[in-house]
């Protein structure tokens, strides 16, 4: 009975979302049409400023690689029934976690301050969301509540830290001292230049690698563990979770914790990789976006990793054809986000059910007909 | 016929299906104006489905439906209080944080400002309150009130919207004693106004106190229509019940051993504060399947929860292979599971499976922290396979193929796959709910023999079910639960389904020393 409701997995991964790029990219195409520009063109300075250069390139996965983090942690404490809405507020506190070793042990060899760096991201991401998991795991709160506030008391923390202890004496501006070489994460273009390979200087750097490290991680976390097998039982079924004795308290905090430790990372491209300092609102919105991505990769480390590529995309694009066109405002291309947002996230089962038919009709016929050729 | 009858309701070949469950077939039925007239049968009999197509939310594949001698359609709950019916949900529909005067006008405001309608129905409470002893505060909040009280919102609602004809799903389940009979006088003066009520219950006591006439559904049919001074519970048990041939169950006599399992005690109080269990004592032995039989709602479920280790008893003791268990707090399930004792839940869909997973990660379910499964953290995902392989043999579980989603089994595969795992993990204790429920006859016999074997290989098995044959062929002593505690013990070969049943409706001779203890509460 409950065949018909499931599709093949090739229509459910692959065909559905393609269509909703699709339509996506239609309506794009109809409000460019409106503003009197040609859609074509649009699309074309949007894909070679991404893709058809080599800084854009790197830009492209420099973006990748911040919804990578960010989209991971909204996918792993999906799997276990929850939402975090706060990646945003734990990436500004990774980024504190960083500002602190790298400036409290400026003489540290690499080997040392950089793992010890990548290590205090995850553990102050992993702390701001440890007080919302907390609060529901043992007193109901509702998490998107609870992070959704604590976005904002990041915000006026790290405003307050940056302005008035963080930030080097005879200065007023929101920022630490820039840290010292040793702290630096090796730029892509260098990492190449070691091997002879000429790429044009951007700001992707080894975090790409972390970010493609944390996503095998996360699938192996989920997929292979007692842990992650605790995890996806509480979030499909609670009730079976504690049947099984599960303790979803455990179960709950535990996966906040690696989520929060997950949006944490994202201060090490963003702020250790390529700001070298802590600057204030760093985080810029990386946070929420990654609600989307998770959203379009399907919780799974893969789709995260795709859908990460094609906001990369879309953000590297979308810089270049506002510069190159005066007509598209910043805000145009925000709406081209927003509808591809909304088509992939929102809008994710609105041709599911027209599928669903089709799919069903036509392999009924199919084997009617082959039913008919038999006899 | 000799006396012209006027009928308020009159239900002709009203057949509906789910799929390719049939919950209502061909019912005839016939309810008389100003009469109170029961509809009896068990879960799953078919009497909220046919409720729900009088009320509009189900439309019914076949049939008519006549409205005081006219063909009405009704196709919404909307056109079934145009039509005077009104109805009163087991589980109610009210607003909590509202006053019951608003709760009353809800959806019957009468425009767009609400001081007009609420001068109006305050007028029509007062006149109601009199005409019927329906007396509420209209504006108190509903959270604040009793649920008897809110039961007469319920009621209130439905006459305010001019119903005549009244139906009662399951009224008193939710209510105290004194509540009940306080229910009872009202419905009584409202039969005295010339209101028509109908009440599904499965609570043979009340059918027989309160209703004129009796209508007894099984499986989805009207099997029997009787006038209840003409009729008696004993009756109307076996009827209920069904005296089908007991599926023959090839079983040698129990070797009872030494005590594996003992509850003292037991008493669990809900969130709303009605006390659910209400005082349990029991033991099973090494080698004996003791049943548990009531109709279901009785605390049975409660029951085994409790003794699994996933919800938390409110007072009570219990003893595991003689050592003592705190049941009240700080025992999970993996605890119990760790005493080697295996569950199979009522409920495989919520709790026994998680039916998003593939076949072999269910074959682990509450087993997934056993060691010989994992190194370290990650599973040894080759020898989890091989051994869900085995068990699919070993079971006959189909199709044969443990990569697939366990929501694509069948009903009968499914609750295999769960026999098949709390078998596997070789327990001392069994602890089995409705193992048989939505599962098709083959398969119903090879569970039934699995769990005999386990019997004779010295495990002490609990059943509970709501299948008197179940009960009646497996088990060896049989204890019969109703409304929270053991209305009667029996040695199963001494006992007969007619018994049973009525224990099953809480009748026995002992009845007046249980309504005593009632009372003194």
């Amino acid at each position: 009975m409950s065949n018909k409701a499931t599709l093949p997995r090739w229509i459910d991964i692959g065909l559905l979302p393609l269509i909703n790029l699709v339509f996506a990219i239609g309506i794009s195409a109809a409000v460019v049409l409106i503003i009197g520009e040609s859609p074509v063109e649009v699309a074309s300075i949007m894909i070679y400023g991404a893709l058809g250069y080599e800084e854009g390139i790197g830009y492209t996965f420099y973006y990748a690689t911040n919804f990578m983090f960010t989209g991971l942690a909204v996918a792993v404490a999906f799997h276990a029934g929850l939402f975090n809405i706060g990646g945003e507020g734990q990436a500004y506190l990774g980024g504190l976690g960083a500002a602190l070793v790298c400036l409290n042990f400026p003489n540290l060899h690499w080997a040392i301050i950089i793992p010890m760096a990548i290590i205090a991201t995850a553990i102050f991401g992993a702390l701001w969301a440890f007080i919302p998991a907390y609060l529901r795991a043992k007193r109901g709160s509702h998490e998107v509540i609870t992070t959704i506030m604590f976005n904002l008391i990041a915000g006026s923390l790290m405003s307050y830290l940056l302005i008035n202890v963080l930030s080097p004496e005879g200065t007023n501006q929101p920022l630490t001292d820039r840290y010292t070489p040793n702290s630096n994460i090796p730029k892509m273009h260098d990492m190449l230049s070691w091997f002879g390979i000429e790429f044009d200087s951007s700001p992707l750097n080894m975090s790409f690698f972390l970010a493609l490290l944390c996503a095998v991680g996360v699938y192996f976390l989920i997929w292979r563990t007692r842990f992650g097998y605790a995890v996806r039982t509480q979030g499909f079924s609670p009730t079976a979770a504690t049947y099984a004795g599960i303790s979803s308290a455990k179960v709950i905090i535990l996966t906040m914790c690696i989520s929060g430790a997950l949006a944490g990372m994202l201060a090490v491209n963003e702020s250790v990789g390529v700001a070298e300092r802590l600057i204030i609102e760093f985080a810029g919105g990386f946070g929420f976006v990654g609600i989307a991505v998770a959203l379009m990769g399907r919780n799974h480390p893969v789709g995260i990793v795709l859908a990460s590529i094609l906001f990369g995309i879309l953000y590297q694009g979308g810089a270049d054809l506002a510069f190159e066109i005066s007509t598209i405002s910043k805000e145009m291309i925000v709406l081209i986000q927003g509808l591809i947002i909304l088509f992939m996230g929102a809008l994710e089962y609105m041709f599911k059910p027209v599928l669903l038919n089709l799919y069903h009709t036509l392999s009924y016929t199919k084997s009617s007909k082959l039913a008919g050729e038999t006899k | 016929m000799a006396d012209q009858v006027d009928f308020a309701i009159e239900l002709k070949n009203i057949s509906k299906s789910f799929g390719a469950v049939q919950a209502n077939k061909n019912i005839h039925l016939k309810v008389e104006k100003g009469t109170i007239h029961g509809i009896v049968g068990e879960n799953g009999a078919g009497k909220s489905t046919l409720m729900s197509i009088l009320y509009g939310f189900y439309k019914a594949d076949e049939g008519e439906i006549f409205v005081d001698g006219k063909l009405t359609q009704i196709h919404s709950s909307k056109e079934a209080i145009a039509a005077g019916i009104g109805m009163v949900h087991q589980h109610f529909m009210l607003i909590e944080n509202f006053t019951i005067l608003e709760n009353v006008i809800l959806g019957a405001e009468g425009g767009a400002m609400l001081a007009k309608g609420e001068s109006h129905a305050r007028k029509e409470l007062a006149r109601l309150q009199e005409d019927y002893g329906l007396t509420v505060d209209p504006d108190a909040i509903i959270e604040d009130v009793s649920v008897g009280q809110q039961q007469r919102v319920e009621i209130l609602k439905a006459l305010y919207r001019g119903a005549e004809i009244l139906i009662l799903d399951e009224p008193t389940g939710v209510l105290t004693p004194n509540e009940v009979d306080q229910l009872f006088e009202i419905l009584l003066q409202l039969k005295e106004q010339g209101t028509t009520i109908i009440m599904i219950t499965h609570k043979l006591r009340e059918i027989m106190h309160i209703t004129d006439n009796v209508s007894v559904m099984r499986r989805g049919a009207i099997i029997a229509d009787r006038v209840t001074k003409n009729t008696s519970a004993q009756e109307l048990a076996e009827l209920m019940v069904g005296r089908s041939v007991l599926l023959e169950v090839d079983k040698k006599p129990a070797e009872p051993k030494e005590k594996l399992l003992e509850i003292k005690g037991l008493e669990y109080v809900d969130s709303l504060g009605v006390k659910r269990i209400k005082g349990i004592d029991l033991h099973v032995r090494a080698g004996e399947i003791l049943g548990v039989a009531g109709v279901s709602g009785n605390g049975q479920t409660l029951m085994l929860e409790i003794i699994a280790g996933i919800t938390k008893a409110s007072k009570g003791e219990m003893l595991i292979k003689g050592k003592p268990v705190n049941i009240v707090k700080g025992t999970d399930a993996a605890d119990i599971r760790d005493l080697d004792v295996a569950h199979v839940p009522e409920d495989r869909h919520d709790m026994g499976l998680v039916l998003q997973f593939e076949e072999w990660e269910n074959s682990i379910l509450g087993y997934h922290n056993d060691e010989n499964y994992s190194n370290g953290q990650f599973f040894k995902q080759g020898l989890i396979r091989q051994e869900a392989r085995d068990m699919m043999e070993k079971f006959d579980i189909r199709p044969r193929n443990e990569r697939l989603k366990t929501a694509n089994f069948s009903g009968g595969n499914q609750q295999k796959i769960v026999i098949a795992r709390e078998i596997s993990s070789n327990p001392d204790i069994l602890l089995v709910g409705q193992p048989t429920r939505g599962v098709d006859i083959g398969a119903i016999e090879y569970i039934h023999k699995q769990i005999i074997a386990m019997r004779d290989a010295g495990v002490a098995v609990l059943l509970v079910s709501v299948e008197l044959d179940e009960i009646l062929s497996l088990s060896d002593r049989t204890i019969v639960m109703f409304d929270g505690y053991i209305s009667g013990e029996r040695v199963t070969s001494e006992t007969n389904d007619g018994d049973l049943g009525l224990l099953m409706a809480g009748i026995d001779q002992n009845e007046n020393k249980s309504e005593q203890v009632e009372g003194a509460q």
